[in-house]
């Protein structure tokens, strides 16, 4: 397996007027290809602070980011927009689609950034909304779909440029639990069919169980990473 | 991104909020419109002014008798027969800044031929007229020395006197009479048409001065002289010649007022061109402000937008698009605006200076080269106010735009 996320020591520190607020304070982690990993944590722990570095939408204080061996902290902005583009998918918790704009559109908007062909483009979205098991509706405007299926629309999205990782940040705090249990399996059916990295933000443990590993943060600190064995045995058996 | 797929997204977004693009476009429409409306009533007053200046005849110079003052009473131009048709000879003879020089007197009168008449301009002139005038003959003659010596009752005719009295028929030899006086007309002179105020120059008979002072009017002096100047140039230059001329000649003392004036038309020309020039600026000026206004409201519904659609910018921004591409989005959607409307303004220009050419006969004038510039002028009123909503957009942090309600 190779390394996707390297991190060492990563700091952050937000400044308030003359107050250093520190939301990261050194982290060192690793993260292998193939790998579902659960960032856990209340609010004010860091998690979101460290998603955002790790999503190329934000820069470190201090310390090292590698993104699969590439050092990409000190990269440009035009640099960063690319990387978004091409390795990295982001599910956002409240979907983020652009309204008015049909799913299939939705989905080609980042083949929009990065010089496809119309008719690949077209193919290409088709094939991952299918994957999401929304083929049907891909016509549809965000308004007449619902929540689940607008959570589908945005990981198709996030999956059309075949990123090396997928980003989900709380995508089911909008959901109830039956949809979000339905969300959660389709991670699950693209790490374990697929072999898509996912890095997964919640605060709440029952959907952290879906994920192969738990990393708990707390006060800009790393306090447990552990294998989540529950389901790795029952990925094993 | 490929320019087609920017202008794809630009007209998407427009089209969401078509009344909002309408009503944006529409201060763009109004400015655009007016400067095209506006400079075509400028041009056209212009090259009516112009018309008008030919129409007088270039380098020409009219000398008028003066006023009579008597103790004190100044009586006003004209009054005073101290202008005679020696003063026109020595004035062409003498001074070598004058080509022509040729006595005017213009009296109204009815013409009669067979069983018509007609009232028209008559005038009698010297044959140096032809050429002061640029007259050209149609047909026939121009008066000559000769008519000048022996008073001859000859007469040249315009093309509406033709027309009027003798129709289809050649005038030429045919007989005109002027208060009973039978004159022989000896040539038509070719069409000049309207003066810019729409005076009819071809309503005119012409006969020799002499004949006109000793038979209808029974006077010695003339009413006034009209000169030709070799050129522009010398146009100034004849008028201080002709007053020390005609100073000398009648005999002005040193101190005295003049007994005549002399009135240099190229200064009047200059004058009216100079008003049409000042207000083909203003006209211009005022649609220009409205085409400012315009491009203001585009700058205004962009900020808008930008506002509006911050979410929408941080989902592109997650998504890979480069500040570049988000700038280039908004920056085309106001040039799609200010251009649209451009294009919609120029017709409307179009079409209001036509309406106003046909219904209130005003002589308006497109010059193609200003469609081209108002069209230019609006897609840089676009770049230029779209420029700074764009790079607001450009410039936002992706995780504030996207947490942005």
């Amino acid at each position: 397996m190779s390394e996707v996320i390297r991190v060492q020591d990563l700091q952050k520190i937000y400044r308030m007027g003359d107050v250093e607020v520190p939301a990261l304070r050194g982290i060192n982690l690793t993260i292998e290809r193939g790998e579902f990993v659960a960032v856990m944590g209340s609010s004010g722990s860091g998690k979101s602070t460290f998603m955002n570095i790790i999503g190329c939408l934000d820069r470190p204080t201090g310390g090292k980011y590698w993104l699969e061996g590439e050092e990409v902290a000190s990269l440009s902005a035009d640099d960063w927009a690319r990387i978004r583009n091409k390795r990295i998918g982001f599910v956002f918790q409240g979907f983020n689609l652009l309204a008015r704009t049909t799913a299939l559109e939705n989905v080609e908007l980042p083949m929009m950034y990065n010089g496809f062909a119309g008719k690949e483009r077209h193919q290409r979205a088709v094939e991952v909304l299918n994957l999401v098991g929304l083929g049907q509706r891909q016509d549809h405007t965000p308004n007449r779909l619902s929540g689940g299926q607008q959570q589908r629309v945005a990981i198709a999205r996030a999956l059309v440029n075949k990123p090396s990782l997928i980003l989900a940040d709380e995508p089911t705090g909008n959901l109830d639990s039956a949809t979000s249990n339905e969300i959660m399996g389709l991670f699950q059916h693209l790490n374990s069919d697929q072999g898509i990295t996912i890095i997964l933000v919640t605060h709440e443990s029952d959907i952290a169980e879906h994920a192969k590993r738990q990393i708990v943060f707390r006060d800009g600190e790393v306090i447990s990473d552990k294998p989540n064995n529950q389901v790795l045995a029952h990925v094993e058996a | 991104m490929r320019w087609l797929m920017i202008f794809r997204i630009a007209l998407r977004a427009l089209a969401r909020n078509k009344l909002r693009a309408f009503l944006t476009m529409l201060g763009i429409i109004i400015g655009v419109g007016a400067v095209i409306a506006m400079v075509a009533i400028g041009e056209g007053a212009k090259s009516t002014i112009r018309s008008q200046i030919s129409a007088l005849g270039t380098n020409v110079l009219i000398v008028l008798p003066g006023s009579n003052v008597q103790g004190g009473v100044r009586a006003g131009t004209g009054n005073v027969n101290t202008l005679v048709d020696a003063d026109a000879r020595a004035i062409a003879r003498e001074l070598r800044s004058v080509a022509y020089a040729s006595p005017v007197m213009r009296r109204q009168e009815q013409l009669i031929a067979g069983n018509l008449n007609w009232g028209s301009l008559a005038q009698g002139v010297a044959p140096e007229f032809e050429q002061i005038r640029d007259w050209q003959i149609e047909s026939g003659r121009f008066l000559h020395e000769g008519d000048m010596d022996s008073a001859a009752k000859v007469a040249v005719i315009g093309q509406t006197v033709a027309r009027q009295l003798f129709g289809a028929d050649d005038p030429i030899d045919q007989v005109i009479r002027i208060r009973n006086i039978p004159f022989r007309v000896v040539g038509v002179l070719a069409g000049k048409g309207q003066t810019g105020q729409g005076q009819d120059q071809d309503d005119t008979v012409m006969i020799p001065y002499t004949t006109m002072q000793k038979r209808l009017m029974r006077i010695t002096f003339v009413q006034s002289i009209v000169v030709r100047a070799v050129s522009a140039e010398k146009v100034q230059e004849a008028q201080e010649q002709i007053t020390l001329l005609l100073r000398q000649r009648h005999r002005i003392a040193e101190g005295r007022e003049d007994d005549f004036t002399v009135r240099n038309l190229s200064d009047i020309a200059e004058a009216a061109q100079s008003t049409a020039r000042v207000m083909a600026v203003l006209l211009g000026s005022v649609a220009g402000i409205s085409l400012l206004v315009g491009g203001i409201g585009i700058m205004n519904i962009m900020l808008v937008s930008v506002t509006e659609r911050t979410r929408e910018i941080g989902i592109r921004m997650a998504v890979g698009a480069r500040s570049k591409d988000i700038m280039l989005q908004f920056l085309v959607e106001a040039v799609v605006m200010a251009g649209t409307g451009g294009i919609i303004g120029i017709l409307l220009g179009i079409g209001s200076s036509e309406l106003l050419k046909t219904w209130a006969q005003w002589p308006t004038l497109i010059n193609p080269s200003i469609i081209f510039i108002a069209f230019g002028f609006s897609a840089a009123v676009g770049i230029f106010f779209g420029f700074y909503p764009a790079r607001k957009a450009a410039g936002l942090d992706p995780i504030d735009a996207l947490r942005y309600e």
